[in-house]
């Protein structure tokens, strides 16, 4: 990747210069080329064609090993006839022409950004092609009919006439945009849909790719804070003094995060902090621990709470149903704990301020910057970095308002880097959820009825309670259900059942969550699908069939559950000991299955998850390579969560604070993984959290087939397993 | 004034002997493909090599390390065949452990060129990638392994 380009050369390109402004009522495509001011178009994307022969795109999106710089340049580049080896790729400021045209933020979250910006860059793409080829017929006096685009040139064969786009691009830049150029056919895609290197990957093999805590400025300074250890403590007494006398102490300087220390390096930092000595008040919840939470958040179920959905009368169809099942589940917190911990760079000058961060949240980043240095916001300058993973965290950016205040105070630009232990003291966490479900079936064993009723920790409450409506946070129950025209499309559950009852109950805790990978599709999804399968062993059906026999009419998500069963063997013996489990879930857009293999060592209560199968249908697919790493990562990343993973609290704060107590999956427990792509010709969807959902309620499917113990909580952890297995 | 020797290179840096070799990589010598992950030896994103050996730069102190060769990632060849199956096979995803991962696989493949499936989880296991990009890891091993013994045939 290129340097980021700045505002000024962003705006000011010569040669032709194509941008698509994206609104709920369409499209427009816009020439740019000689525009003054763009603040009343508005638009989402950016294509410059420059007499240097270089097609640049500028990409409003955060790259954290999605391959979003290499999948959105090939749409654009294969709509435009572009030879790939022109291309150049450009990490965009924080901008409004980058936001997403369906989320209406420069925000890189909910599996958005193909679905977001598929079709825009497909028109931006193709326009610029009609430009180019218009040009060209103009320059040689004869038919557009008779040009054709091919790999960055125009052609006219008749007279073996050739023109680069390079070449071109000034003529073009004078010409009307067409108001609806033709896009390819798919078997004219030359780039899309077929393998293509991320071009994020040879930086990021040799060591040169700059993350945020890899950002060098001179006369950098370093700063690490002090932040309470539980929720609500403040600081009591700290050795200011002490502090200070360390070697390359600069300055200590208490502000609203906690107690910042100042050095000339991290050492000197991370010193200066051990020497401060904090004393902290016990905080507002000294005696919550993940015993308190469990309890409280399964009391919370008797509670009443808001009422989400009602279709029919569940009362009714449960009283009348032949068989009846009722069950509840416990989903607790899990922590991002992206490998590259929180960090921001800031330099903040009288007039300017500059801010180098791995967000994925540019608008809210620029917005809070703006905030603190009281500058307005053509003077705050986000340089977005590579993310050093970002799993949703890096969407919220408290990270970034504490490095711009220590900079200001300071003078100087500033480094303040979160150690491993406050980037999961502070990290906010997947709301923890308890579930209980009532299903009812009628003599056909056809679900009739559905009881749920969940309690959840608010995600959207502390951060913006206006999103929370008459009590519900739909942010909690993606998965399960959400508000009509949602942009995270599809995202409610997937069987048809005529009698269905959707109740939400706010658990009150002060622990602050944050979407986690595919946000509460995860645990409830762990709920609805564990469910599902209680319910087809009461109708004595088989898993497959019974899900099925109660999708209905739900084509996309049987035909990924017939494929998994395909690919996987469904149906066929596994080996002694074994068990097979299945689940599937839509999100984003994105319909996904998966199967489980498993074994059970009864001795030690270990699982050993041998096979995962995994069958995606997302629509048109862009780059395949990227797409199968993103549900296998998924899967690997939600297996962990299925097998260890746990947030441990104590004295009202965090205790699990590294990798030693928080344990995370490494190599010996990933299985074999096989992903399949759908061949579909649906709308788009997302991929990015694809992968997580199905599994950990294919684990404890799987589980309960090889062992017939029901578990309704994760993590499976060996003292879990050995608990069920004895009660059983 | 400590001696580094770094990468084929003498760093005369005005450190003291207890500061970690980590920090002292990245902060003074700018060598910042070196990554920091989690302070205490348990992630791998900070393995360098001491004399041929993947050790934790995170839990060394420049003394221990004084005149002793240490290769960082920088300092390990664009031609090397880890390097090489790293891109051939796509391995990274958001890449911050990688050249953690690359270190441990490089010195693991300098002991032992044709690892055993259990060698190589033994090896590896104390590395964590959070995108979960470990079936990729085994296939770049693979990868760098029959690369290895093709160079070594010719």
């Amino acid at each position: 990747m290129k340097a980021a380009i700045s505002r000024r050369s962003f705006l000011k390109m010569t040669g032709l210069t194509i941008a698509v402004s994206v609104t709920p009522f369409g499209h427009t495509i816009l020439n740019t080329s000689h525009a003054k001011d763009l603040k009343a178009f508005n638009p989402n994307v950016w294509l410059h064609i420059t007499p240097d022969n270089k097609v640049t795109i500028t990409i409003g999106n955060s790259e954290m090993g999605q391959g979003v710089l290499t999948a959105q340049s090939m749409i654009l580049a294969d709509e435009l006839e572009a030879d790939w080896k022109q291309i150049e790729i450009k990490q965009g400021p924080a901008a409004d022409a980058l936001k997403s045209p369906i989320l209406g933020a420069q925000i890189t979250v909910g599996s958005a950004s193909m679905r977001g910006f598929y079709e825009p860059l497909r028109k931006a793409g193709a326009a610029g092609r009609a430009m180019l080829i218009k040009a060209a017929a103009e320059t040689w006096n004869v038919p557009e009919s008779e040009c054709r685009a091919e790999l960055g040139t125009v052609k006219h064969e008749k007279s073996n006439r050739t023109l680069t786009y390079g070449q071109l691009c000034e003529k073009a830049a004078a010409l009307e945009i067409p108001k609806d150029p033709p896009l390819k056919k798919e078997e004219e895609f030359r780039y899309i849909g077929k393998p293509m290197p991320r071009i994020d990957v040879p930086d990021k093999v040799s060591g040169k790719a700059i993350y945020g805590l890899d950002v060098t400025l001179k006369d950098l300074h370093y700063a690490v804070i002090a932040r309470p250890p539980a929720y609500g403590a403040k600081p009591i007494f700290f050795d200011r003094n002490g502090a200070e006398q360390v070697k390359g102490v600069v300055q200590v300087m208490q502000i609203p995060q906690g107690i910042a220390v100042c050095a000339t390096s991290t050492e000197a930092a991370l010193r200066g902090r051990e020497a401060l000595k904090v004393q902290w008040s016990k905080g507002t919840h000294p005696h919550m621990d993940n015993a308190s939470i469990e309890k409280l958040m399964m009391e919370d179920l008797d509670k009443p709470g808001a009422k989400v959905h009602e279709a029919g009368d569940v009362k009714k169809a449960l009283r009348e149903a032949v068989k009846k099942v009722e069950a509840t589940y416990y989903i607790p917190c899990v922590a991002h704990v992206t490998m590259e911990p929180m960090n921001t760079t800031a330099f903040v000058q009288e007039n300017r301020c500059d801010i180098w961060t791995p967000t994925q949240n540019q608008t809210a980043a620029k917005a809070m910057a703006a905030g603190v240095t009281k500058l307005p916001p053509e003077k705050i300058h986000i340089h977005t970095t590579f993310l050093g993973c970002g799993l949703g965290r890096r969407a919220f950016n408290d990270f970034l308002p504490e490095a711009v205040t220590i900079s200001k105070e300071l003078k100087k630009p500033v480094k303040v880097m979160w150690t491993r232990e406050d980037d999961i003291l502070q990290d906010r966490f997947r709301a923890p959820m308890t579930h209980r479900i009532q299903g009812g079936l009628d003599a056909q064993g056809q679900l009739i009825g559905w009881y749920h009723k969940t309690s959840a920790i608010s995600i959207m409450k502390p951060v913006n309670p206006q999103a929370i409506k008459d009590g519900v946070d739909y942010y909690c129950l993606w998965g399960l259900w959400n508000v009509a025209n949602s942009p995270h499309w599809n995202d409610r559950i997937q069987y048809e059942i005529p009698n269905l009852y959707i109740e939400f109950h706010m658990t009150d805790l002060p622990i602050p969550c944050w979407p986690w990978r595919s946000v509460q599709n995860g645990p409830n999804a762990f709920a609805i699908e564990s469910f599902i399968d209680e319910l087809a062993h009461a109708a004595g059906k088989d898993p497959l069939e019974f899900r099925l026999q109660n999708l209905k009419t739900n084509k996309r998500a049987t035909r990924v559950l017939q494929t998994v069963a395909d690919k996987a063997g469904w149906g066929k013996p596994i080996p002694k000991g074994q068990g097979r489990g299945i689940a599937q879930h839509a999100c984003f857009g994105t319909w996904t299955a998966q199967v489980v293999d498993l074994s059970v060592d009864k001795k030690s209560g270990k699982i050993k998850v041998e096979r995962v199968v995994a069958a995606v249908d997302c629509g048109p697919v862009i780059n395949p390579g990227p797409l199968v790493e993103q549900i296998e990562g998924g899967i690997v990343l939600a297996l962990s969560t299925a097998l260890m993973e746990e947030v441990k609290f104590a004295n009202g704060g965090v205790s699990s604070l590294n990798v030693d107590r928080y344990p995370i999956i490494r190599m010996s427990d990933v299985p074999e993984i096989e992903v399949h792509i759908v061949k579909s010709t649906d709308k788009i969807g997302g991929i990015g959290e694809l992968g997580v959902p199905p599994l950990a309620p294919a684990v404890a499917n799987a589980f309960f087939n090889a062992t017939g113990v029901r578990i309704r909580c994760i993590p499976l952890t060996p003292q879990i397993v050995l608990e069920a297995l004895k009660q059983a | 004034m400590i001696s580094l020797h770094v990468n084929g290179k003498v760093f005369q840096v005005d450190v003291s002997k207890d500061e970690t070799l980590l920090w002292v990589l990245r902060d003074h010598l700018k060598l910042t493909g070196t990554k920091y992950g989690c302070g205490i030896g348990e992630c791998g994103a900070c393995t360098v090599h001491v004399n041929g050996k993947a050790m934790r730069s995170c839990t060394l102190t420049v003394g221990e390390v004084e005149k002793k060769e240490i290769t960082t990632i920088e300092g390990l060849p664009e031609n090397h065949p880890v390097k090489k199956a790293w891109i051939q096979e796509q391995v990274p995803q958001c890449g911050f452990c990688q050249p953690g991962v690359i270190m441990q696989v490089a010195a693991l493949l300098s002991q032992e060129p044709t690892p055993t499936a259990d060698q190589i989880i033994a090896q590896m296991d104390d590395m964590i990638c959070r995108c979960g990009t470990y079936p990729r890891i085994k296939r770049g091993i693979q990868t760098a392994v029959k690369s290895v013994k093709k160079e070594g045939k010719k």
